[in-house]
């Protein structure tokens, strides 16, 4: 168990490109941290110089407090899935899960090594598999190995590097489920990257959003989903993502593409004196205006449009309409897109109806959207206007008390039942 | 993965044969011609009529033991030590070409396969004077260093390429488990390389088991003589006899090395050890 903090840590490679540049982040000990960000953009690299593989270039590694720049990986104590498993392909699963088990030499008992890798197999349903080679595995089968490596050992800290990314759907829902409680009753801190939307934001007590090396937010997912910093972090969590559009500000109101919108006054005085601001609204704040109760519609805008096509998934729909940027703005959505790892972002707003909607492609319809829940954006910079970090904060809070009633439980739980078994 | 039909099994079966009887009829016909008696040789049959073993007898205890034990002793040893050296030499070339990134890499690789176009007949005369003024005529060094020009290109050129393909970062994972550079380089990387090795030094091996021109050349008493080059010099019980009986028997002696060799080392040289590893 381990605190482990980050100051200002930067990673230049040999051609001086700073793959991690600046980034601060202090973890608490059994806190699980989600690393997301675009392809490219340093996750791998920040973990790697955690877990001692990559050389510091500038800034301070610290673990319960003590510097460990230039301590070796096997003095840190740390465990770590691999991004593409890392396997010992000469060995058996039994052998490669125990292998650091074996380093540890004298520590562990037969008997007890043996004990560990058949709970860690149990774990990951890899008991049938122990006694074959990794290059009779699958893709699941290997993760999972890579998996048993890491969580067969008392580590300080857990580092993982997309370890599920190979996994078909059920597996992922059943393992992500396996690591949050295995997580939780051991209470080790965790770092966890990844590129999966519902992992980040329901694995993680915080998650950090990183672009281009350098960190852009750190906060709680319902933080991040309510207060993105700026337009990257909107863009980049949630799912389908956040749409943006140009509004102008006249007369109180805010014309948009989508005609005009009227918003809550406070978030009207943040755009006061930008000629153009960006709008950022979510998929899920549109609705079908026939199934918005009475109560509710003047609390949003009320618009007709036409959808291009739909998707009908079952529990949601999800609708589609283009629109024409001004020019001004098509630079600042191409430039978003290629952050976001998109190719070129399509000017196309997105809106989730519900399952019993029935409005179809290619006919007027009646949208309404919740315009109390809209992002303001600068668009120079790309910085919310609307952000209350103080809201934000209460979020992040929020879920660092439900981290600490949870590992008290799972504490209190397992004492409860140590002592039974005693 | 489909089947293979009855059909298609008869055909490979049939390859296999056709195969295995052009290569292995020279073997089994040496073979036979090492137990027939010198009236024998001439006989016109496959097998001896009367199975001898005197062409041993001759080779191993003697007339011909002073041609042809020197020989063997020279043989194993000027072999063992030029593939020993071509071996570290060349693990460690290889591993710099794989693993680390210098200016120069293509170069030693183009030079070393240049090494070896190089015709060993066109080499052979300018060595002879050379080794002659130096000192190195007849003597082990001699032919070790031929050898060691031999063995060694390809021996680099296999070993880089097996190299290349070991997953280095099984190293870090290994270090990450807890290990120290020294285990994690045993532990995970010395199992992996050790096939490529073992395939490398049996590679080395024949090629300098084999040689006859240098052999011939840049020896000349039993104090270096290779096998190759001593079976030339058997001479049969009187001029009038040859005496291929016991040359059949020391070419068959000389065989059993190499068979063992690749008997004893089959498990090593399983391919596709690497696999599993990583990813993609
Ligand atoms: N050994 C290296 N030498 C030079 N540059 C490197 C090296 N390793 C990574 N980089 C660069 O550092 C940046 C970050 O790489 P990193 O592997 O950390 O990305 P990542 O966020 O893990 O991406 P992914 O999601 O694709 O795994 C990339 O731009 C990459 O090109
Ligand atoms: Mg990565």
């Amino acid at each position: 168990m381990a605190s482990i903090t980050l100051q200002n840590l930067v990673k230049k490679y040999g051609d001086g490109f700073p793959a991690v540049n600046d980034v601060s982040i202090d973890i608490d000990d059994g806190e699980f941290i989600i690393l997301v960000g675009p392809s490219g953009c340093g996750k791998s690299t920040l973990l790697r110089m955690i877990v001692g593989l990559e050389d510091i270039t500038e800034g301070e590694l610290l673990i319960d407090g003590e510097r460990v720049n230039d301590k070796a990986p096997r003095d840190r104590n740390l465990a770590m899935v691999f991004q593409n498993y890392a396997l010992y392909p000469h060995l058996t699963v039994y052998e490669n899960i125990a292998f650091p088990l074996r380093l540890a030499k004298g520590k562990h008992s037969e008997e007890e090594t043996n004990k560990r890798v058949q709970a860690a197999a149990a774990t990951l349903e890899l008991t049938e598999h122990l006694e074959r080679k990794p290059a009779n595995l699958s893709g699941g089968q290997r993760q999972r190995v890579a998996m048993g490596r890491a969580i067969v050992r008392q580590a300080d800290a857990f580092l993982f590097d997309e370890p599920l990314s190979n996994l078909d759907a059920k597996l992922r829902g059943q393992m992500r489920s396996e690591i949050s409680q295995m997580q939780r009753r051991l209470g080790v801190t965790s770092v966890y990257v990844t590129h999966d939307q519902t992992e980040a934001m329901t694995l993680g007590d915080r998650v950090a959003v990183l672009k281009k090396g350098i960190l852009q937010q750190i906060a709680s997912p319902r933080e991040l989903y309510e207060e993105p910093t700026n337009i990257f972090v909107a863009g980049f969590i949630g799912s389908p993502s956040m749409n943006f559009i140009p509004g102008q500000v006249e007369n109180g109101k805010l014309q948009t593409v989508l005609g005009e919108l009227e918003i809550p006054q406070h978030k009207l005085d943040k755009a006061e004196g930008k000629k153009i601001v960006m709008v950022g609204i979510r998929p899920e704040f549109f609705e079908d205006a026939k199934l918005v109760d009475e109560a509710k519609k003047p609390l949003g805008a009320t618009f007709t449009t036409r959808l291009t096509h739909t998707e009908w998934l079952g529990n949601e729909q999800y609708g589609y309409m283009d629109f024409d940027p001004a020019p001004e703005v098509r630079d600042l959505l191409n430039s978003l897109a290629k952050d976001l790892d998109a190719d070129e972002l399509k000017p196309q707003i997105v809106v989730t109806l519900d399952s019993a909607s029935r409005i179809r492609a290619g006919r007027d319809a009646e949208l309404w959207v919740d315009t109390r829940k809209v992002h303001l954006f600068d668009p120079e910079t790309g910085n919310s206007l609307t952000r209350d970090p103080e809201a934000g904060a209460a979020l992040t809070q929020e879920a660092i008390q439900d981290r600490q009633d949870e590992i008290e439980a799972a504490r209190s739980e397992a004492n409860a039942s140590g002592q039974q078994a005693s | 993965m489909r089947a293979s039909t009855r059909t298609e099994k008869i055909w490979w079966t049939v390859i296999t044969v056709l195969v295995l009887l052009y290569a292995l009829f020279p073997v089994a016909s040496i073979f036979a011609t090492s137990f027939k008696t010198p009236s024998d040789l001439t006989s016109g049959k496959f097998l001896p009529t009367n199975w001898t073993g005197q062409n041993y007898e001759q080779i191993l205890v003697g007339s011909a033991q002073d041609l042809f034990l020197p020989a063997l002793r020279n043989s194993i040893g000027i072999t063992v030590i030029a593939t020993f050296i071509a071996v570290v030499l060349a693990t460690l070339c290889a591993y710099a070409i794989a693993r680390l990134n210098f200016p120069g890499k293509k170069l030693i690789l183009t030079t070393a396969l240049a090494v070896s176009i190089f015709p060993v007949i066109s080499i052979v005369t300018p060595l002879f004077n050379l080794w002659r003024n130096i000192g190195l005529y007849d003597t082990w060094i001699g032919l070790i260093i031929p050898y060691l020009s031999l063995t060694l290109p390809i021996s680099i050129w296999t070993l880089a390429a097996f190299f290349r393909q070991i997953p280095w970062e099984l190293e870090q994972a290994a270090q990450v488990d807890g290990a120290t550079s020294w285990q994690a380089f045993r532990k995970a990387i010395v199992p992996l390389a050790a096939p490529g090795v073992f395939t490398t030094a049996i590679i080395a091996f024949f090629i300098a088991w084999n040689d006859f021109v240098y052999g011939i050349s840049l020896t000349s008493t039993e104090a270096a003589r290779p096998v190759p080059a001593a079976l030339a010099f058997f001479t049969g019980a009187s001029q009038f006899q040859s005496p291929t009986g016991a040359i059949s028997a020391a070419a068959i002696i000389v065989t059993i090395p190499i068979v063992l060799l690749v008997l004893f080392f089959q498990r090593q040289i399983v391919s596709g050890l690497t696999q599993g590893a990583v990813k993609g």
